[in-house]
């Protein structure tokens, strides 16, 4: 039993199909009560993954990072945008020579943009990328067990 | 202006033309006609191409003109806008890329119906990406017209009205023969050609100034004639407190509205997997970034270099401002420098018009075609591929934007997509977060989310100064205004919020755990992606 591994295989299987690569489908699948057997396992296996101690741990990771920074600079941003309408003096104080606080601040937001994602790339490659990848692989294989591709 | 810019203008401009539809063509050969391959190329870009198509595809003539022109007149108030289209990226890289790209196929439905009952749900986004895509189409149509009219010298009404129709058929021609292959080709070559443009003026515009960026924004405040003001915000937003917050929600918008383009939600699936969706999100990031902060050197540039009476004595509303600066860094008017390089701008914001437009047309007939035709057409009718479809959708979607780009004219660019941003951020984006990370999320919340924020964001623009009651609105002679502000995102995009939670509060169905646990295990980790 050999399957390819899915993050260079384009064309991966489909939304509930069992894929091709030289298993054959049971004939018996297609029969109607049967297929919907198979879609009830295959939501169960869906449900378990969800379950499973591996999952819980890429989401959180997941969530342990969008979320703070997501939070953070959506909120930098918002103060930059009222601040820069409400308070212009404040913008207006000059720094160092012709650069002044608002200069600083809109550079600000284009160095923080760039910073948060080469962080998130980073943390994704190195903190989600080979879980997520495993656990892709085990859904995959039971979702086929289930709709009845494998012996 | 002269003869000779405008033919050198022309010749260029024939040439992209030419080599886009050589693209088209040769992409075309081995056509096979699949919807993987006309909504998604294949989907196998790589990340770096992606990139550069994303790129492509948002950096739109608006910013290269429109934005430099704001920074050229208003100084600090235009870099505002520079700061907000970059911005709103880590909402797509946090929330929308990935995830995405893992699972759905073509269009923003896909995403949202994998957990609901399918019809209502698929007309609903369907609906409002259309909608979204058309108003988007407007503002470039629109863009493309009054670039005629500024480089072929003369106001005439018919030039502009070819250059809108030709637009037009090209952008059908590009999307019906290549699909997103052609498309995506077209996007890359038009990303490096505008970024190469961009990049020449900005070396040009340091080297005069010793790269001394002090002294490039000294000499820009002294010459705008607003002084120190000139540097901070509030020129242009900073007069009553109706503007201000037509400011922040225009900020609203911007952040927001990118995650919600279908324009952009369907390039993720041109590349294989989220991974490397993933990755080119970090190289547009780093494309666009790039480009936003020499568009504000060139408006400082301009303000400093041509002035701002020049600016605004060439076009009021500042659009002609790199133009401008381009023909005084070659040379100034008459000189061969000032002449090729004039020539150049103006071929590249032609290249970026062509370009941005075939993105959405292609977009949205994917949204007609595989959202709106596939729920609305007779059970028991004949049925047609897909693709034939869609096709003709690209056709009727490039008859409309002509017909409204004629009728709409004398809008202002940037009015248009702050608008068009408003309504993807209220109408679709709300749907796409809630079905991705609310587990309770149920059909009647998703439905009434896309409506809750589609008809007041409509609605509100209806009622709004733009639209009736002050001398600049398309109907100058009536007045139902009723709502102050120009831009309804900070309305609207809560009210879309708003709607789903309480669709979903007040619906009878229990949202099914087990769709729910597919959504979530696919989403993040690409299980079952095609």
């Amino acid at each position: 039993m050999r399957y390819d591994d899915p993050w260079y295989d384009a064309l991966a299987s489909g939304w509930g199909e069992a894929s091709g690569d030289g298993v054959p489908v049971r004939a018996t699948a297609s029969a109607r009560g049967e297929r919907e057997d198979a879609a009830a396992a295959a939501a169960d296996v869906y449900l378990e993954v969800q379950r499973s101690a591996a999952f819980q741990e890429v989401r959180s990771r997941y969530r342990r990072f969008v979320i703070p920074a997501g939070a953070a600079f959506f909120v930098w941003y918002l103060a930059y945008v009222v601040t820069a309408t409400t308070a212009p003096g404040l913008m207006a104080r000059p720094v160092a020579g012709a650069v002044n606080v608002a200069m600083l601040a809109g550079l600000g937001q284009f160095l923080t943009t760039f910073l948060l994602t080469w962080a998130y790339a980073r943390h994704a490659r190195l903190r989600r990328d080979r879980a997520a990848l495993e656990l892709r692989w085990d859904t995959q294989e039971l979702t086929r067990g289930v709709r009845g591709g494998v012996l | 202006m002269t003869g000779d810019h405008q033919t050198l203008a022309l010749i260029l401009f024939s040439v992209f033309v030419a080599v886009t539809l050589g693209i088209t063509t040769w992409v075309s050969r081995h056509r096979h006609g699949s919807a993987e391959e006309f909504y998604a190329g294949g989907r196998l870009f790589s990340p770096m191409e992606n990139g550069f198509a994303i790129a492509g595809d948002y950096m739109s003539a608006a910013s290269f003109l429109g934005i430099s022109g704001l920074i050229a007149l208003f100084g600090y108030d235009g870099m505002l806008y520079s700061v907000g289209f970059l911005v709103a990226w880590l909402v797509v890289l946090f929330l929308v890329a990935e995830l995405v790209r893992n699972c759905g196929r073509f269009t923003l439905a896909d995403v949202v119906v994998a957990r609901m009952s399918e019809r209502p749900v698929r007309i609903a986004a369907g609906t409002s990406s259309v909608t979204v895509s058309v108003l988007y189409l407007v503002a470039q149509m629109v863009g493309a017209g009054s670039l005629v009219a500024l480089l072929l010298g003369g106001t005439s009404e018919a030039a502009q009205a070819w250059t809108v129709i030709g637009v037009g058929a090209l952008m059908v021609i590009y999307v019906s023969f290549g699909g997103m292959r052609a498309t995506t080709w077209i996007q890359i070559v038009k990303a490096v050609l505008l970024l190469s443009g961009t990049v020449t003026l900005t070396v040009l515009v340091l080297v005069r100034f010793h790269g001394d960026f002090d002294q490039l924004l000294l000499t820009a405040a002294e010459r705008s004639g607003h002084g120190e003001s000139f540097l901070a915000p509030g020129l242009k937003y900073g007069g009553d407190w109706t503007a201000r917050f037509d400011f922040i929600s225009l900020g609203l918008a911007l952040v927001l509205g990118t995650a919600g383009l279908p324009h952009i939600l369907s390039r993720f699936y041109t590349v294989p997997t989220a991974r490397a969706a993933r990755r080119s999100v970090v190289w547009s990031i780093g494309l666009i970034g790039g480009f936003y902060l020499m568009t504000i050197v060139l408006g400082f540039g301009a303000a400093a270099i041509v002035g701002p009476e020049a600016v605004r004595g060439s076009n009021a509303s500042g659009n002609t401002a790199v133009p401008l600066l381009a023909l005084d860094l070659g040379g100034g008017a008459g000189s061969t420098g000032g002449t090729v390089l004039f020539a150049i701008v103006a071929a590249v914001a032609f290249a970026t018009i062509l370009a941005v437009v075939a993105g959405i047309t292609l977009a949205s007939s994917a949204s007609v075609a595989h959202d709106l035709y596939a729920s609305l057409r007779r059970r028991h009718a004949k049925p047609r591929s897909e693709v034939a479809v869609a096709r003709t959708a690209a056709v009727g979607i490039g008859v409309v934007a002509i017909a409204l780009g004629l009728l709409a004219r004398d809008l202002n660019v940037a009015f248009l997509v702050g608008l068009a941003f408003a309504v993807a951020a209220s109408a679709n984006l709300p749907v796409l977060l809630y079905s991705l990370f609310w587990r309770g999320f149920t059909t009647r919340g998703a439905v009434w989310s896309v409506y809750g924020g589609l008809i007041p964001a409509v609605v509100l623009v209806l009622l709004s100064p733009v639209v009736s009651g002050s001398p600049e609105s398309l109907f100058p002679g009536v007045d139902f205004q009723y709502f102050p502000l120009q831009n309804p995102g900070l309305v609207s995009i809560p009210l879309g919020f708003v709607a789903g939670w309480l669709g979903t509060v007040t619906s009878a169905e229990v949202a099914d755990e087990a769709k729910h646990a597919e959504t979530e295990v696919r989403s993040l980790t690409g299980a079952g992606a095609v």
